[in-house]
Order: C-alpha cells, then structure tokens, then sequence
C-alpha cells in the first residue's frame, strides 16, 4: 500500500512523517516518532492510556489515523515538563504517590490537564467523570483525584 | 520420631490416618522419610509441597530443623499472584 | 553489632513517605515498558488463535502467508522442543497448540513479517483446517456426566475414583467432627454461591522483544513479574541452556499474577531464531482477554453452625474451581483460606480442580482466597442477621490468634487479625448512618503469603552511595521500600541509594514477583546485603584503627569505637571508607542469598457501604475502609496504595466483571467497552487503616500487603448489597439484571 506524507506539529516542533493510511496517530508516535509515551492499553478507545492532546483537544490517539494528522498541532506526554521543570500536575502525581505501575499515568496527566485548562476549580465529582474515560487498575485513583485537587488548588492560589 | 500431619486428602495413601511418624531431623529428611514409609506419596511430594513447622509455613527450606515435639504440617505448595 | 537483630522501632527512614525513584520516568513518558522497546532490523509478529472452544487442527497451511511480501517466518507448535512434561507440558501446551485448540483464542502458529501491519495480515492468510469438538466452559456442567473430556488422563492421583476425567485434582482437609460440630449449633446455614472469572486487567498488555541467534545466545525484553521465571521456561521451550538467555525485565505496567508466566516469549524467540533477527511481539487486549488467564470461576456450598451466642461450632466447603483448559486451578487455596480467620474446633473443607475449555487461568492476587471469603463471609453474615448478632463483635469472639489451630493445620504464629477487627470496629466508618436503600458489609479476609528465592548485591560507589540490584519486578513501587531499607541500614539518605530491578546475568535466582513477596523478601535480603557491607566497611574501619573488628559499631552512616574501651577515635564517615576501598581490600560489595521463610501470613477486615437502585439494580458503593495488618509499613502510602488497589479490584469483581461466553463457547466481552473494570466515576475515596503486628519472620517485621486486600471486598460487597436490597445474593458479580432478578425472588 502506497505511504502517506504527513506534516504536522508535535509538543511544538514541525515533524514530517510517512505513513500508511492504516496507521493510527498512536502507531505513528511510538513507531515512527519515538514518542513512546503514549500507550496502547486497548486500542478500541476504552482505557486512556494513549490520550494525546490535538488541537487542543484530548482524543484517545488509538482511534485517529496518522493521516489525519496533516496540519493538526498535537501534545503528548513528552511535552508536559519545561526543560529540567516538571508540570505541577506531573510533580503531584509523584508527591501524592498517584501511581504505582505507571502505564496510565501519561494517558491520565494528559487528560487532567486538558480538564484544569478548561475547568481551574473541578469538584471531586467532576475530576472523576471527567477521567472516567482513563483506565486504571493499580491505585482505586484515589491518590489519582487527590493529586489532580491538590494540583488544581495550587494553580489556583498561583494564579 | 516426628508426627507429620498431612492434610485428609492424602489418607487414602497412608492407611486412612491423618499423621505419620517419621524418623527426621530436617524438613528434607520429613520429606523423604514420608515417600521412603509411603511411597504412593512420592507423586505428592513430587508436584510440589509446603512444610508448616510449629506455625510457619517453609516452602522450599528443606534444611530447616525439625524437632521431635515439633508441630509438623505437609501443605500444599504455597504460591501467589 | 548483631547483624541479624531485628529491629521494630526508633526507625529514621522506615515508614516515612520519600517521593518514589522511579517517580520521573513514570510521569513524564520516559520509562520503558514491554512495548516500547525498539532494535535496529526487527521484526514484528502477530499470533493466529483459534476460533474454537475446542478442535481438533487437522493441518496448518502456512503457504500463502509466506507468499506475501514482508513475511519472514512462520512458527507452529513443531518449532518448539519435544519431550517436556508436567506442568512444563501445559506452558507449552498453552503458548502453541499441539493436537487440539483448547479454548477460543488458543495461539496455533504465529508469524514474523517487516511490519505489524503486514504481520496481522498473513497471520490471516494462514489456513487452519479444524475438526470442531464438543466443548463445555462451565464448572458444575464440565463435572457432570456426559461432558466432553478435555483431556483424558490428566488427572493426578489425588482424585477420588468415580469422578468426571475433567476433574483434575482434589484437595480435602480439615479438622475434628463437623457433625458433632453442627449438632452443638443453635442455627446451621448452608448456602450454594457462584463467581465468574475475572481478568487481572493490567492496563498494559504483554509485549516483548526476542533475539536470538544462530550461536544459541539470546536476548529477551519483557514485561514480566519474573524474568528469571521466564528464562527457566523459554530456555526449555526452546531447546536452549538457561545462561544463554539473558532476560530483562521492562517497567511493567501492571500484573497482579497474571504476568506469573509466558505466553508469548517463547514464540518470539522462536520467530527469532528462524530469522535471525529481532522479534518484537505485543498483544491486543481482546488477544489478553481470550488468551491469558484470569482467574478460575467457582461453584461453591458453604455449612457453619452457630451459637446463639455467636460462637462458630463448625465450618464445611465444597469448593469447585475451574481452571481453563489444564490442571491448576488454585482450588487447594480456596479450600485453605475459607475458615483461615477463625479458631474453629470441627471445619472441613473439599476442593475440585476442573478443566474446562477456556483460557489457563493465571494467579490472580490472594489466587483462589477472594471467593473462599465470598462464601464463608456471606454464611456469616446471615447467621449474624438471624441470631441478631452484630458481625464484628461475632468475627471477634471467633478470631484466630497467636497460638489458634488454623482451619488448615498448624498453629499460628503472631497474626493481627484481632487488632484489624478492633480497629475496624472504633472506626468511625462503622458506626456512621446509613442513607435510605444503602446497606453495610463486613468481612474479613486472610492470605499465606510468600517468601521465596532471592538473591541481592548492594555495591557501595567510592563516594559512599549505593547501587542496589535486586531481582523482583518492581509492580507497585517497591523500589522505594528497597532504598529505604538499604538506607535505614547504611545511615545514609534515601536519594544516596539507587535501586535497579537487575537482569537475570547480573543477579542469582529470583522468585517471580508473586505471592506479597517483594516487600517481604528482597526487602529481608536487602536488609541482610546492607549489614554485610557494613560489616565489611566496621572491618575496613578497625583495621585502619588497628582495633578488633567487634569493636567497631556502625551508627548513622559511621564506623564508631563500640566504647571506651575500643579507643579513642573520631567517626569514620561511610565516604571515608569508600573512598580508599580500593587499597584497602577491594570494592565493597554487601550480598544475600537465600531463601526467606518466615513470610507471614496477613489479615485484613473491610467495611462498605453500598446504595442499590431498586429499579435499575444498579450499585453504588458510596463507602469503603481497609483495615489490614502490614507488618510494619516500610512506606506506607504505597502500602495505602496496594490497600486501594485491591478494594477497587474486589468492586468491580464484586459488581461487573466477569467472563461471558456463548453457546458457541466464544469469548463474548473481550474487549474494556464491555468487560467493565472500575472507572474513577465508580468509586469513592477508599479509606485505609494500617494495622502493624510485627512479622516475627522479617527484620522489621514486614509482611507482605498486596494480596491480602483483595481477599475481602468480594464478601463485604455481597454483604453491603445484600443487606441494601433485602436479598441474599449468592453468585458474583452482582450486576444489575442479577440483582434485578434477585429483587424479583428468581
């Protein structure tokens, strides 16, 4: 099957691929990008893990092709943190022990951030639908909606 | 001699009793003194057991010290997830 | 200094919470798991599995596979070495069919080709030709006569004469006289239950990286909770020496049991050795729903008498697990923990393994104790509510203690369920309102844990920190625990230790991740490797004094005269000693061999409150506490964690999971969409009590927590929603149309 050409923008940096039409984005980044950050957990779009940022809008990147990347901006995971400084969601993650296998942790940092862009001051209610899209099976996500309030409450005060 | 209880399942191999006397000084010596007195055990021991020794359970010490007044308990082989 | 003291207070970094090593990696992408290994040349591979329950393969025709651009190499069962037995067999058995497709989604042949894409599509051109057989996926039918007979002779000498060729193995234990126990009871209750199989549902699916050569050396990346495990059964699998595959492991996102084992390692490599090149192998999550093993499903009766009083009189189970398509199913377990939490004097108990045609289930966490729980917890309950008994105070007057006759044979050491009954019982949790169509559960839950092989190297680096190699797969953060106890050892901070989950080139045998023992048993090993470094470094410090060796003492990351009597000198910082090392003796390097014992076995007490919603059936659970006995938290949020993680594993196998197959004996939800697990909307905060009774086994009396927190949540559910809608409910998971029909007397 003939390839595709792609341009595209990734975490801020203009990125050319090739790809075949069959490829999902998340295919695409792991593959042939080395942005290994996203995960696949299912690829039918259930679990979250591979939540990426397009357009400013959070997609489950397993159900998008990477055709359809042409002229789109995408976020993933590896561009969270500025240089040597990590995003406050990404250092109360760590703080509040918000995750212990780790697998769904980029998929669901992906996703909180796009919901406190949007919603500076959820309540816990809100956090937990809003990640209800993002599967985890270690943590019961208790830690997982502390870290995202704490975080929230932080912005906030910055603010 | 040390008894070595053995869980009900395995009575039919022993002559329908729930402990045996055996002759050991360590969790190995109970182990091969039981297939040497009953060999139909051996299959048993074979597949995999566990050893309680007044209350804690030895999966692979086979060198632990048993005593004559010891509480000896043949398990099944302790596993997890 | 004793080196074997064991230590239970006056901790300095024990039981504090430190931010975990490996806490940058994991939030920001850069941590490796199984699938994002990549090599220069590889290939990728995709697994053509049965569409059959059960078949006979009448003939594999690779040819049009190989025929399409891109496709390297085709691998069947003859690929693999002949001659194994056992249990060795069954792996095998299970990575690749051999006569017979035992289950739909049973791996027949497999292929390698440049690309993933190309690799699926020849894996469709590859025909197999299939002679269908009658099958059966449930355990009551698969025990009944006239069942089609999975496997003849798998039976091992346990099992009773007379019974179905699919019942495999048969437990049978116990202890007194049931009859006269039940004869002394005020009230007998004896009730039949059921439970479903469920998935562990790691969120990672297993992957691996496979290279292996034409001189017979190997290389493998996987996730795993074992490596060692993995080269043991890849090494035979492929007719190969063990040394000559060095296997590592990947972070590992997520296992609960189910990465106990292989199931596609072993055809990787052999794609690898037929091509040369290296083999990448990922699987789809509906290929670990139908081919990798939740646990077993189970039909159970549970008999207990009681006192009016509330003394327990006498305890009896039939537990009847199956176990997918081979021997194994963890019914021993099942059988053990049932009555494990009370000194009972008359209990017995009776367990079946049954082979039926689905997936080899796979450990999952506390195997087989979580539905013992459901059961026995359940019986309880009604014997509670009938005699109008509170349940906790009953569970207390019968609680097993130091020195209790186990349900399952010895006495038992220090064991702390007492103390989670009364902590649980001053929790506020228990004494709080309840709102209208909301109901409490209670239940207690116990598992053996593990100790196993390990083996440990703690290297100190001439500035006086120290590299850490342990064999255990880190699945929860142990990582952090580890540094924490080298420290603690050392005198040192937590950020001068680093831990390294080391390949199996680098380290002895270690013992799979399983069994709660990681904690337990590295964290012992690690403890001992860090006293033998510094029993080197007192030795380099009394030699540079010119003193006794036993007169040196190591204190706060220093070597110090043991007293006046030693002599004058100043402390000996760990740098100093480091930093000549190596013209002093050498590098310094702490190790442990062994195999711990003294595990400890572990308790835990849950309350919940759960809402149900008469008309829809649909549950909420609105409040949940752990209470459960670690030992000693060596940190204790992520003991918080396994507690959290465990609940909310019981929840949804309590309320929605489960294995749904067809008349056609297919998989019917593999797929997240439809095999629910729990969703952050689910569920509430999870409350969390650690109780610590010292594990007279561990250095700091540690026992293992990972397991234990699952064994309850099943039967406190059950309890909560059966006291919410005012029916007993008696099979799992209590899904809306179950409880639907429950509420309608079916």
């Amino acid at each position: 099957m003939s390839m595709i050409h792609v341009s595209t923008t990734v975490n801020g940096d203009e990125v050319d691929f090739v790809c075949d039409p069959r490829e999902t984005l998340l295919d695409v980044l792991r593959d042939r990008l080395a942005l290994t950050g996203a995960k696949e957990g299912c690829g039918t779009g259930d679990c979250g893990a591979c939540s990426v940022m397009v357009d400013d809008r959070l997609v489950c990147s397993c159900l998008m092709l990477g055709a359809e990347a042409e002229g789109k901006s995408i976020a993933t995971v590896e561009g969270l943190a500025k240089g040597e400084d990590l995003h406050p969601l990404q250092e109360k993650f760590i703080e509040h022990a918000a995750l212990q296998c780790g697998i769904c942790t980029p998929g669901i940092l992906v996703a909180t951030k796009a919901l406190l862009d949007k919603n500076p001051d959820p309540t816990e209610t809100e956090v937990r639908y809003w990640l209800a899209g993002n599967l985890c099976r270690c943590t019961g996500y208790d830690k997982i909606i502390r870290a995202v309030m704490d975080t929230a409450a932080d912005l906030r005060k910055a603010s | 001699m040390v008894t070595v209880n053995l869980w009900s399942g395995l009575r039919s191999h022993v002559d329908g009793r729930d402990s045996v006397e055996i002759e050991a000084n360590n969790v190995g010596e109970v182990l091969r003194g039981l297939v040497r007195a009953y060999p139909q055990l051996e299959p048993v021991i074979a597949a995999g057991v566990s050893v309680a020794v007044d209350g804690r359970i030895y999966a692979q010490g086979l060198t632990q010290p048993v005593a004559p007044d010891s509480e000896v308990f043949l398990l099944q082989r302790i596993k997890g997830g | 200094m004793a080196f074997d003291e064991v230590k239970t207070e006056g901790f300095k970094q024990v039981g504090t919470r430190p931010r975990r090593p490996d806490g940058v990696d994991k939030v920001t992408g850069r941590a490796k798991f199984g699938a994002d290994a990549y090599a220069p040349g590889m290939l990728h591979a995709a697994i053509v599995r049965s569409p059959h329950a059960h078949a006979r393969i009448l003939s594999i025709d690779t040819s049009r596979a190989k025929a399409l651009k891109g496709v390297k190499a085709v691998v069947t069962r003859a690929d693999f070495a002949e001659g194994l037995t056992g249990d060795d067999w069954d792996v095998l058995e299970n990575v690749m069919a051999g006569d017979k497709a035992l289950y739909d989604g049973h791996a027949v042949a497999a292929v390698a080709a440049t690309s993933a894409l190309i690799a699926r599509d020849a894996a469709k051109l590859i025909e197999v030709e299939y002679e269908v057989l009658a099958h059966v996926t449930d355990v009551d039918a698969a025990m009944a006569d006239g069942a089609p007979v999975i496997r003849d002779g798998a039976a091992d000498s346990s099992v009773p004469a007379g019974l179905h060729p699919n019942v495999v193995r048969y437990h049978e234990s116990g202890h007194g006289d049931v009859h006269a126990g039940f004869g002394e009871a005020d009230l007998v209750i004896e009730e039949s239950f059921r439970t479903e199989a469920a998935h562990q549902g790691y969120i990672e699916p297993h992957a691996c990286l496979a290279q292996l050569g034409p001189d017979g050396k190997g290389e493998l990346w996987c996730c795993t909770q074992g490596h060692f495990h993995v080269q043991k059964l890849c090494a035979k699998m492929l007719g190969m020496e063990a040394s000559n595959l060095r296997v590592t492991a990947s972070e590992i996102g997520g296992g609960f049991g189910g990465k106990t084992t292989v199931f596609i390692e072993p055809v990787a490599l052999a794609l690898s050795r037929k091509t040369s090149r290296p083999v990448k192998l990922v699987m789809s999550r509906s290929e670990v729903f139908r081919a990798t093993g939740p646990t077993s499903s189970t039909s159970m009766d549970v008999k207990i008498g009681m006192k009016k009083d509330g003394t327990i009189t006498a305890c009896q189970g039939v537990f009847r697990l199956q176990g997918g398509a081979f021997p194994g199913a963890p019914m021993e377990f099942t059988a053990m923990c049932a009555f494990a939490p009370y000194d009972v004097k008359n209990v017995h108990q009776i367990g079946y393994d049954v082979m039926t045609n689905r997936p080899k289930q796979a450990a999952y966490r506390a195997p087989g104790s979580p539905m013992a729980a459901f059961a026995t917890e359940s019986v309880l309950d009604m014997l509670c509510n009938q005699l109008g008994l509170d349940p906790l105070d009953v569970r207390l007057k019968n609680a097993a203690k130091e020195g209790s006759k186990a349900s399952y044979g010895p006495r038992y050491e220090r064991i702390g369920l007492v103390e989670t009954l009364e902590a649980a019982r001053e929790h506020a949790h228990y004494s709080a309102p309840l709102g209208s169509d909301q109901g409490r559960g209670v239940s207690c839950g116990f598992w053996f844990n593990h100790g196993g092989e390990t083996s440990v190297t703690l290297a100190l680096s001439e500035d006086g920190t120290a590299a850490l190699s342990v064999g255990t797969p880190d699945i929860g953060g142990s990582r952090a625990s580890m540094c924490l106890m080298a420290a603690e050892e050392l005198g040192i901070p937590y950020d001068n230790v680093r831990t390294t989950i080391a390949d199996t080139a680098t380290l002895g045998y270690n013992e799979v991740s399983h069994g709660s023992r990681v904690t337990y048993a590295s964290g012992l090993a690690t403890i001992r490797a860090a006293r033998d470094a510094v029993q080197k470094l007192c030795a380099r410090a009394a030699a540079k004094w010119g003193i006794d060796e036993d007169a040196v003492i190591w204190e706060d990351g220093c070597a110090k005269p043991s007293g006046p009597n030693a002599g004058e000198f100043d402390p000996l910082p760990i740098a100093e000693i480091t930093a000549e090392m190596g013209s002093t003796g050498g590098p310094i390097v702490g190790h442990f061999e062994a195999t711990p014992e003294g595990a400890g076995v572990s308790f835990a007490t849950h309350i919940v409150d759960a809402e149900v919603d008469k008309e829809t059936g649909a549950t909420k659970v609105v409040r949940y506490t752990v209470v459960q006995d670690a030992g000693k938290a060596i940190h204790p949020t992520y003991v918080e964690g396994q507690y959290q993680g465990g609940a909310a594993q019981g929840i949804g196998w309590a309320l929605n999971e489960e294995y749904i197959y067809g008349d056609d004996g297919r998989l019917q939800n593999a797929v997240f969409l439809d095999y629910r697990i729990p969703v952050a909307s689910d569920l509430p905060m999870i409350d969390t009590v650690i109780v610590e009774v010292p594990n007279p086994g561990h250095p700091y009396g540690v026992r293992g927590v990972g397991e234990t927190s699952i064994c309850p949540p099943l039967a406190a559910i059950a309890n909560a929603v059966s006291n919410a809608a005012g029916v007993r409910m008696r099979h799992l998971p209590m899904s809306p149309p179950r409880i639907l029909k429950a509420l309608d007397g079916d």
